[in-house]
């Protein structure tokens, strides 16, 4: 396989998509409440925790790595977006419906096996992003066909779920949520591991995407939707990059992925090449903050000024290996700063980056010969308090896990397409009943009923756009993943402006000021609305609609503020007029060597001086005008 | 083994006939699909003609038998052996504490095979769920009874305050009960009156979320009842359960001034007419009540544990008729408190049966179903007319406590003792003062 140009030798990967989509059916899955975004802070709760014990008293990794960290979770409520059901204070109401119907008409759409009775379950999570505890879920549909992109992917399940609450900080003590995301319905749809290219399944979550969205019950815009890639090399247990926004990142999460995993791959039998084994290559733990007692290092004076100590790990045989580099980002120094920086912790400093940070070479000197640290090993020192044993062990137990090659654990993408650790994978899913919400059964009359959801064909449904608004190919396309979509049917009916236009507007011009470094999310439909109305009736030129959205993006002022300050009060039909041809008067000696064709000369030099203050069809019928009457009269002056 | 619950008919047939039983993997043919998964027992009132499975991946769904074509047993199913770890630390210096379980389950562990939630019952048990439990006290537990609180009786309560009596006389410095919420404050009323100057504060404590979820109040109720039952500085029977709805607060209410005041919320309940008698926060006790009885020596603990089961609780409603009064009456009851209006008032036809039944010997007690504030019938002429019927108004006693005291009362006093023993102040269940607060369960 070829990554990023790179061949990966003698290798597979496999690529599983979960899409999580969430659903605009009125109200959450689970109580009344409205799907608003609101972090107005009526009430703050504070909670813990607490993992509940297996029948086989067992330990799952990732519920243990939440309690371990004994965190508090603070929930910030208000009246507008949730009630006493997020809270986890009052029992759940009785299912969305409509949420089962917009998964049965996905399943219908999918040509999936729907289950005959419906059993809500609750799956653990402990990481406080559900005030209960656990997720409420629920199984609609097995197996089924996504075509995409000339693919047949397999579909595993199809199942509806409640979005998590909103992790708006993550302090020292505690985790801070907004609940007004908490309960919003979501589908999840999981497709089987495929073994083909990152594009390629960047295409593939795009066509799952557009199917959603047919539905009609898709929300759109950022967050609404998020996809969970499982990437794995051959031979080796996958690793799970949760929560993936942007469609375009999927590839470049895939190929970090593959890239990081082989890395690890490469590591482990290099090591094991050196004759190297974990239990005498990875020291203990020990404090050696006596060894910096007289350090110039700013970095670990702050870390002892603030109550925390030095440990040391030696590590024998690793000299070079933390900072090796083979691909762009990864090393397995980042593996650990990752790790530490999940369990709260700053400071990681490893030997191949020392003398640095202020360590000087004699502290350097001083550690070798405290932790016996030979010419060809390496060490890691770790700043940390006297409490954090669990997150030293856990560090010190990553070092072991370079011996065995890709590990499986959770990720979460960068804005980059980077990844990074977040936690251990779950062990099996923790599931069980949700009895206070009966079975539902699915009726032939209740499918029958969904039919009408069915979306139709994502081609055929382009046709018929392209057709009611004259849009081509590109334009119909990208107007139909756009979260503008409604706005745009909106303007289409309401305004005289061309579709084309509105469409261009919505989805190239924001796009590309977005691209400039212009804040895009301050276009809410509510403004941009009101610059379609302000260029309907004349109050600008489209020529100005991009300066306009910049001034938009900059500032949350009015649309026609935003006119005024740029001063694009469109000209009258008179001072065009005159411009013209003042423009056209000063070029006679062009006019009388071109001809007819000057226009393209001419035409540039109006344009230049009333662009955005005058429509371009206007001034190139007074410019022809101008010329040709001007041609006359030097015509008759000969 | 797990038997075919919930299972009857002919696919319990078809199931035994394939020697499957709850909790087997099996394997599910249908029309246009082969499942493999856990046969999980159905809900009682779950339709008959479904089976459910649990997949691989941890779902449950629901088969219709009739698409079945085949079952097969993959794996019998062998029960899990669960040993609780002993809990490391039991230093000899710690006080000896008990818990008596009357039903529910404050603690519980999920067994993610079946879905099936099993409560913690013996003290080792419980322990290893609540390990915070060893580090307060050398803990023992006992289940006294396996039932819900809405079907717990004055024979109940009987049967309580005498263990209660035993433990305490035995030398146990912190006992705890674990109640359902239901009726919670029913029984700390009957304990309230039953166990007569206990030395140490009894506390009853129950969960308002099921201990089977990571975000129920169990264990911290639990853990704080526990503290407080060995450290408080005062004595008598409460209830606590959380101050507001953060885990952070929790309040020890009087166990005859403490009503359940929400259906769900964990601080459903609140003490009426009074404030809590303390808040118990990060390991402190802070007592905001002065006429509490402090902790004091066992020499004059005593017990009166019997309940009269012929006394009503009724409340009055528009138009409701006096025969409901004579019925009970000539079915035997001894006794009756009414809720009524506002100041302690009921419709006036009601008046002459009343006086009837005083003179025929029955104990006729007014509340007031406003829950907040004192009955006084001397404010409008129908309150004079009941007090001249010999009705006895209960100041601000809740209707709740008032009905456990003359059924505790009939049970063992003589009658003509009854009417001072009502009247008198045992268990703080009056408050001669009323005084102002936020009134924020008024809604203001």
């Amino acid at each position: 396989m070829k990554v990023n140009g790179l061949e990966v030798k003698n290798f597979r990967a496999k690529v599983g998509l979960e899409i999580h989509q969430q659903l605009n059916v009125g109200s959450k899955l689970f109580c009344e409440c409205p799907i608003t975004e609101s972090d107005e802070v009526e009430y703050k709760i504070l909670r813990y925790l607490r993992p509940t014990q297996s029948e086989l008293g067992e330990v799952d990794p990732a519920v243990m790595f939440e309690f371990r960290k004994k965190k508090a979770n603070i929930y910030i409520y208000n009246s507008k977006s949730a009630c006493l059901v997020e809270c986890d204070e009052e029992p759940p109401h009785p299912i969305n419906m409509d949420a089962i119907k917009a998964a049965i008409a996905v399943a219908l759409a999918l040509n999936s096996k729907i289950v005959e009775e419906l059993h809500v379950m609750r799956k653990i999570v402990i990481d406080g992003s559900n005030t209960t505890g656990f997720q409420r879920t629920v199984l609609v549909a097995l197996d089924g066909v996504l075509k995409a992109d000339g693919l047949d992917v397999p579909v595993q399940t199809i199942s509806v779920e409640e979005d998590a609450a909103r992790l708006i900080e993550e302090r020292e003590d505690a985790k801070v949520f907004s609940l007004d995301r908490l309960g919003i319905p979501l589908i999840e749809i999981s497709l089987a591991p495929m073994e083909t290219d990152p594009k390629t399944v960047e295409k593939v979550a795009l066509a799952l995407g557009r199917l959603l969205r047919l539905t009609g019950f898709a929300a759109r815009g950022l967050g609404t939707i998020r996809q969970d890639i499982n990437i794995s090399i051959e031979g080796f247990p996958p690793c799970e990059v949760k929560g993936v926004q942007k469609l375009d990142l999927i590839p470049k999460v895939i190929e970090y992925e593959i890239m990081r995993q082989y890395h690890l791959y490469n590591v482990a039998k290099l090591l094991k090449e050196r004759g190297l084994d974990p239990f005498s290559s990875i020291g203990e733990y020990m404090d050696i903050t006596e060894v910096f007692e007289k350090t110039g290092s700013k970095v670990i004076k702050k870390a002892l000024d603030d109550g925390k100590k030095v440990y040391g790990i030696k590590v024998k045989g690793f000299k070079g290996l933390f900072k090796m580099e083979p691909y762009p980002n990864v090393r397995l120094g980042l593996e650990l700063a990752d790790m530490a920086r999940a369990y709260g912790l700053g400071g990681i400093i490893h030997s191949d980056e020392l003398p640095g940070y202020g360590i000087s070479l004699e502290d350097v000197e001083r550690v070798k010969v405290r932790l016996s640290v030979g010419e060809s090993d390496a060490f890691v020192l770790i700043l940390a308090e006297e409490r954090d044993h669990e997150t030293l062990s856990a560090l010190r137990q990553r070092l072991l896990q370079f011996f065995e090659g890709p590990v499986p654990e959770t990720r979460g993408p960068t804005d980059d397409g980077r990844t990074r650790y977040s936690r251990p994978r779950p062990g099996a899913a923790r599931m069980y009943p949700e009895t206070d919400i009966p079975l539902i059964r699915v009726t032939r009359e209740l499918i029958e009923e969904c039919r009408k959801f069915v979306p139709k064909p994502w081609n055929e449904v382009l046709k018929d756009y392209m057709q009611k608004y004259g849009l081509n190919e590109k334009l119909a396309n990208q107007i139909l993943d756009s979260p503008y979509l409604s706005l745009f049917e909106k303007v289409c009916s309401t305004t005289k402006l061309s579709p084309t236009l509105v469409s261009v507007v919505l989805t190239e011009h924001i796009v590309n000021i977005g691209r400039e470094g212009f804040d895009t999310s301050l276009l809410d439909e509510e403004r941009l609305m009101e610059l379609f109305r302000l260029l309907d009736s004349g109050q600008f030129s489209k020529e100005s609609v991009v300066e306009i959205l910049k001034c938009m993006c900059s500032e949350k002022v009015g649309v026609s503020e935003c006119v005024k300050k740029l001063g694009l009060k469109p000209l009258s039909e008179e001072e065009l007029n005159k411009v013209v041809h003042e423009i056209v008067e000063s070029n006679k000696v062009l006019l009388n060597s071109m001809g007819e064709r000057s226009f393209g000369p001419l035409m540039g030099m109006v344009m230049e001086k009333v662009r955005g203050k005058a429509d371009g069809g206007k001034v190139s019928k007074i410019l022809k005008e101008e010329i040709a009457r001007m041609l006359q009269e030097i015509q008759r002056s000969k | 083994m797990e038997k075919l619950d919930g299972y009857s008919g002919d696919i319990k047939r078809l199931l035994e006939e394939n020697n499957v039983r709850a909790g087997d993997v099996i394997r599910v043919v249908t029309l246009d699909r082969e499942y493999v998964g856990t046969l999980i027992p159905r809900y009682e009132y779950a339709s008959q003609d479904f089976l459910t499975l649990k997949l691989l991946n941890g779902y449950n769904i629901g088969i219709k038998f009739d698409r079945i074509l085949s079952i097969a047993l993959v794996e019998k199913h062998s029960p899990p052996s669960f040993k609780p770890t002993p809990p490391k630390f039991r230093s000899e210096n710690l006080p000896h504490a008990v818990i008596v379980s009357t039903g529910g389950t404050i603690a519980s562990r999920v067994d993610y095979r079946t879905g099936g939630v099993r409560p913690a019952l013996t003290a080792s048990d419980l322990l290893s769920v609540v390990p915070e439990l060893a580090e307060i006290a050398k803990v023992d537990a006992e289940v006294l009874f396996s039932i819900y609180s809405e079907n717990m009786t004055q024979s109940h309560w009987t049967t309580l305050s005498k263990k209660l009596h035993d433990y305490i006389s035995r030398g146990y410095e912190g006992v705890v009960v674990t109640h359902g919420t239901d009726t919670m404050g029913y029984t700390a009323a009957a304990l309230s009156f039953a166990l007569k100057n206990t030395p140490i504060p009894i506390i009853l404590v129950g969960s308002q979320r099921s201990s089977d979820r990571p975000s129920s109040d169990a264990s911290s109720n639990l853990i704080s009842a526990m503290h407080t039952s060995i450290k408080a500085p005062f004595s008598g029977v409460y209830v606590l359960m959380h101050g507001w709805v953060s885990d952070e607060r929790m309040a020890i209410h009087l166990g005859t001034k403490v009503r359940k005041l929400h259906t769900s919320r964990r601080d459903a309940f609140k003490s009426v007419n009074t404030k809590p008698a303390a808040f118990y926060e990060n390991g402190e006790i802070h007592v905001l009540l002065d006429n509490l009885p402090k902790r004091r020596p066992p020499s004059s603990f005593e017990i009166f544990p019997n309940f009269d089961e012929r006394v009503a609780l009724i409340k009055f409603y528009p138009n409701m008729s006096p025969e409901i009064f004579t019925y009970l009456h000539e079915r035997g009851y001894r006794g009756f408190i009414i809720e009524g209006f506002g100041l302690g008032h009921v419709n006036s036809t009601l008046t002459p049966v009343l006086k009837k039944l005083v003179k025929d010997g029955v104990f006729i007690f007014m509340t007031s179903q406003c829950i907040f504030g004192r009955v006084r019938l001397t404010v409008y002429d129908t309150g004079r007319d009941l007090l001249e019927a010999g009705v006895i108004p209960l100041e601000d006693m809740l209707p709740e406590t008032a009905f456990v005291k003359l059924s505790w009362c009939l049970g063992n006093f003589e009658e003509a003792k009854v009417l001072d023993i009502m009247k008198a102040n045992i268990a703080n269940e009056y408050s001669p003062r009323t005084v102002l607060d936020e009134g924020e369960w008024f809604g203001s």
